[in-house]
């Protein structure tokens, strides 16, 4: 078994048992990017000396005992949206082509301390809008499983990182299925948390009320191991949540006896694709077998969720992406004659179309006239959908359905019709707009190869909910 | 002015309140310092940042809009103003439009003729400062600097209640005296820390609808608002008979020209698309919280002045001088307390104080002398310890060095000679020196004895007893 | 009811978003924003009368720092990035007041 094939929390005990160095694991990442990064761009930016470096300190952090957490030694990549200090972090953009943080996101500074070693930043949709990783400024990431389909986005960096075992583990955002989806389409396992989980310091902001970091990962006991060290409260944010517990592990326990599983008639209409869907429900009898409690239900307002979710996150995007403007950092047009024109030029000539599509839009529904009909509208339809939740939870302990409606598509096929590309999302969003947490997890394969993903989501703060029944679900698989 | 047209004048006062740190962020508001120095990524805009509120703002403002009569708004927000300037890192002002902390308020004012009118405030909000833009003529650039950026401000917007420039200055001076004595901000028009926009129309007298107004800026003195509301009375009235009509317009106001031109934009489309900001959650001002801050609400002068009066017996006009600073109020205060003797304390004041504000062109809130020194001060007089000429001169150094006057008269040998013996002794060889002034007394020319108590007080370096030479002369002259 | 976007329209949201569009683009945020509002627009079938704007899915308030000073001299990493910068100061084009 090579080393590569180790998850995170595997490959941790190693260099913890002396077994392994965390220099080894390095090398053999290296190894592996070095084969497969040139068909798969995965990577943004990759400093190979550093990372050595980096990995040579935790070899001897952990020698010393000073280093002494599940990740120690453990190579990860982060998503090209979290600030990095010293290190280049461009949210895939050309407007950020040049940005180096002066300091790092909460996150990526837990992971420091735990001892996790940085590899690079990986590569994603522009900003983070997008869900296929075409939209960055950089070239398109390619899906490990069949590199003629997208990876997923926006964080299809991360996951293809992951899946091609070019990292360990990565980190990942989550506006409106940005883990999620990657993970599906690329077979690994994503979690968003809920909202306030993750400190959002350091991320740079896409949907500041829907925004939210989270691991992409090779297994579900890596996924706990992970929240573990990233999820806390931070001051720094003042959307971050003082949790009860900050307990995830304890979650990965074989047992979904009467555990109550709700599955949305209304995931499964029209649009969603005869193998996913036949994968999804697959899934689901193996958890009931298991001791679940299985049934249909109507989750309702499925449908606003899209129109809500788009009206807010690129409201919030046009005001986040004011701060882009050649002034202080990043790209600055060559020629411009006076400010308002270095602006313009600034803008257009850094922002990628996706982009300057979604600040248009968003620019127009907070203008004058429209702010009521269209965003306190949605805020409005948010707290319905939010409603529609606390319902559904009120009976299940899991919402169960499909990450996406197909499995990944292929390269240049998304982005000719936004409104398509945009209804991809109908199963992922709702999890951003009600806050609550939601896990992806393989669950099997479509008759051409690509994994196929499984969604379960969880009321607020019962991510062991979902981490439960995904470790069920997973070992029952490796059963089989 | 026309008799046949009324102004009509609203004001928006900014104000900046006196935190050690910035509305968002741990970085200090002190002024000065090198450009940027007192920033941070989130004074400065940098990606990833998030702003986290200072409490001290929050009760900063409601004290402001409890002494302002305002009903303090118990679940208020921040929202997002949009728009694109370089004093401005995010390209978004954090301020409040939708919930504002305080809304409905009115403050008294009293004219200069003595007429009262009472002027209602429409809201106050909380919002961020911008930075500063320096222009450099040379290199066809401007400088920014991100100190400012941050700076904790209330914004103080009244209702169109006032009608004329005399109004306007008995309104600010009312705001600045009250939050003064709150202690949330120095309020110097000067210095910027408060700053009045000024909107104004004209209307024919007895007109039911307001006229179309503007709003002037860039005002940095009372006098400059003076000057201001009246060039722009007669600027509208202008073109209101010459048939035009006033367009609804920022104007920045040129003091040294006396002239305002507008500050219009093609690139500005006044379209700000406020909106909640998801970075911040919302402020909840408990019953509790804000009985804790009414308790801390200090006496304000109307009460001061009656207090006064009643407690101290001092005169209407030294109180009304006393009570316009709360510094001064305080001096008062604390140094009454010690030297017992209020009279003495409030002459202090509204003479040699005063005077040396005065001289010194100083205000009030820079004085540092303490008023244990200046009670210690009175006190020696009392005791007969120094007399009234050295007390001057001992004042103008607590005045400028807050030296303890006990010790200072001792180390430079001020005391009052008191001792008859050797004031008797003094006076006999002045009286032996000075035999042509003493003849000219003794043939009726009394004011020559002037004469000989200022050479006993020459010969004594200014220390005797003004009273006991004057009395041991009277006797010895016969 | 489907939106038409005008020129005028394009031309004064790329004012406020301080984005220039080529001709090309400006024809195609036409289409695209007429037809995602049309989508948006799906939201008014539902009667959200009574029914408060939700910002925040969590009842959060009052989260708040003291008024301590933090921060020390940030001059140079606010500067790092800069573009252009002369000192400790940005440098832009000039402003007009």
């Amino acid at each position: 078994m090579s080393l590569l094939d180790l998850t995170a929390v595997e490959l941790a005990k190693k260099i913890k048992a002396g077994e392994v160095t965390a220099v080894e694991a390095m090398e053999a990442v290296i190894g592996q990017i070095e084969k497969t990064e040139h068909d798969l761009n995965c990577y943004v930016t990759f400093d190979k000396e550093k990372a050595l470096a980096k990995a040579k300190e935790a070899d001897e952090a952990v020698k010393a005992g000073k280093l002494t957490g599940a990740l120690a030694g453990v190579p990860v990549a982060i998503k090209d949206n979290m600030c990095t200090e010293g290190v280049l972090t461009t949210c895939s953009s050309k407007i950020l082509g040049n940005f180096v943080p002066t300091f790092s996101a909460d996150a990526v500074e837990r992971l420091e301390q735990a001892g996790a070693v940085m590899i690079g930043k990986t590569n994603m949709d522009e900003f983070a809008m997008g869900s296929t990783t075409e939209t960055s400024a950089f070239g398109a990431t390619k899906n490990p499983r069949n590199t003629e389909h997208v990876p997923g986005g926006s964080s299809g960096g991360s996951a293809a990182a992951v899946a091609a075992n070019e990292c360990f583990f990565a980190l990942g955002s989550d506006t409106g299925g940005s883990i999620r989806q990657p993970a599906s389409y690329c077979g690994v396992v994503g979690l968003k948390p809920t909202y306030g989980t993750v400190s959002r310091y350091g991320l740079i902001a896409y949907g500041s009320s829907l925004d939210q970091i989270g691991p992409l990962c090779k297994d579900v006991t890596d996924c706990a191991t992970i929240m573990e060290v990233i999820a806390g409260h931070d001051v720094k944010d003042s959307t971050s949540i003082k949790r009860e517990e900050y307990d995830f592990t304890s979650a990965l326990v074989r047992d979904v006896k009467g555990m109550k599983i709700g599955i949305p008639r209304d995931y499964f209409m029209e649009g969603l694709d005869m193998e996913v869907k036949g994968a999804v429900l697959a899934a689901a009898k193996v958890l009931e077998e298991k001791g679940a409690i299985v049934e249909e239900f109507d989750l309702s307002l499925v449908e606003y969720a899209i129109p809500t979710y788009y009206t807010i996150a690129t409201a919030e995007a046009s005001s986040n992406l004011e701060r882009f403007d050649g002034v202080k950092y990043g790209y600055r047009t060559k020629d411009f004659d006076g400010l308002h024109n270095m602006y313009k030029k600034t803008r257009s000539e850094g922002f990628g179309a996706e982009v300057k599509r979604r600040i248009m839009l968003g620019s127009f529904v907070l203008s004058s006239g429209y702010y009521d009909a269209y965003y306190l509208k949605a805020l409005r339809v948010k707290a319905l959908i939010k409603k529609a939740f606390d319902e559904a939870f009120a009976k299940y302990d899991i919402i169960l359905g499909p990450v996406a409606p197909t499995t990944a598509p292929k390269l240049g096929a998304s982005l000719s019709d936004p409104i398509k590309m945009y209804l991809g999302d109908i199963y992922t969003i709702s999890a951003n707009l009600a806050g609550i947490p939601g896990i992806s997890i393989p669950c099997g394969k479509d008759s051409t190869g690509l994994p196929i993903g499984l969604q379960m989501l969880g009321d607020c703060f019962k991510e062991k909910n979902l981490l439960r029944a995904a470790f069920t679900y997973e070992q029952a698989c490796r059963e089989m | 002015m026309a008799k046949e047209y009324e102004v009509v004048i609203g004001l928006e006062v900014h104000v900046e309140l006196a935190t050690k740190t910035k509305i968002f962020c741990g970085c200090s508001t002190a002024f000065g310092g090198a450009p940027n120095t007192h920033t941070c990524p989130v004074c400065t805009g940098m990606p990833g940042s998030l702003p986290v509120l200072n409490k001290k703002v929050v009760e900063y403002a409601a004290a402001v809009g409890l002494a302002t009569n305002c009903t303090i708004t118990q679940n208020c927000k921040f929202d997002r103003k949009n728009y694109f300037y370089p004093d401005n890192p995010q390209n978004y002002q954090i301020s409040q439009l939708y919930l504002p902390i305080c809304r409905d308020g009115h403050v008294d004012i009293k004219l200069p003729d003595g007429t009262e009118k009472t002027i209602r405030i429409h809201e106050i909000h909380m919002e961020e400062d911008a930075g500063k833009l320096v222009h450099d003529d040379w290199e066809d650039a401007s400088l920014v600097d991100y100190n400012r950026s941050g700076v904790p401000l209330i914004e103080i917007v009244s209702e169109p209640d006032m009608r004329s420039a005399e109004e306007v200055i008995a309104y600010l001076d009312k705001l600045r005296m009250t939050i003064q004595y709150l202690g949330a901000s120095d309020c110097k028009l000067q210095e910027g820390s408060m700053r009045a926009d000024v909107n104004l129309s004209v209307r024919k007298m007895g007109a039911a609808e307001f006229g179309t107004r503007t709003e002037t800026k860039n005002l940095n003195s009372f006098s400059a608002i003076a000057r201001a509301i009246e060039n722009e009375t007669a600027r509208q009235i202008d073109l209101i008979e010459a048939g035009e009509a006033v367009i609804q317009e920022t104007r920045r106001w040129d003091d040294d020209k006396a002239y305002s031109y507008a500050m219009r934009s093609k690139e500005d489309a006044q379209d700000y698309r406020y909106f909640p900001d998801p970075d911040l959650v919302p402020v909840n001002i408990s019953d509790e919280w804000l009985d804790e801050i009414r308790s801390r609400q200090p006496e304000f002068k109307d009460e001061k002045m009656a207090r006064y009066k009643e407690e101290f017996g001092l005169p209407d006009y030294d109180i009304s001088i006393i009570t316009d600073s709360k510094k001064l109020a305080d001096i008062f205060e604390a140094a009454a307390a010690v030297c017992n003797n209020p009279k003495k304390v409030s002459n202090w004041i509204m003479g040699e104080t005063m005077r040396l504000l005065k001289e010194k062109e100083m205000d009030a809130t820079e004085i540092t002398f303490s008023p244990e020194n200046l009670a210690k001060l009175i006190n020696l007089v009392e005791d007969k310890a120094i007399n009234g000429s050295v007390a001057k001169e001992v004042f103008e150094h607590v005045f400028s060095e807050d030296i303890d006057p006990d010790k200072y008269i001792e180390e430079h040998g001020l005391k009052q000679v008191n001792d008859e013996g050797a004031l008797r002794a003094t006076v006999e060889k002045v009286i032996a020196d000075n035999q042509q002034s003493v003849e000219d007394y003794r043939n009726g020319k009394k004011q020559a004895i002037g004469y000989l108590v200022g050479q006993t007080m020459k010969a004594m370096g200014g220390k005797a007893n003004p009273g006991m030479v004057n009395k041991l002369l009277q006797e010895l002259l016969g | 009811m489907a939106n038409v976007i005008s020129d005028e329209t394009i031309e004064y949201v790329g004012i406020l978003a301080k984005l220039e569009l080529s001709d090309d683009e400006k024809e195609a945020a036409k289409k695209d924003m007429a037809s995602m509002l049309d989508h948006f627009d799906k939201l008014s079938e539902l009667d959200t009368t009574g029914v408060e704007p939700m910002s925040h899915v969590f009842h959060m308030e009052n989260v708040m720092r003291e008024d301590e000073v933090t921060n020390g001299d940030g001059s140079e990493a606010a500067l790092a990035n800069a573009p252009e910068r002369k000192d400790t100061a940005f440098v832009v084009p000039k402003t007009v007041d």
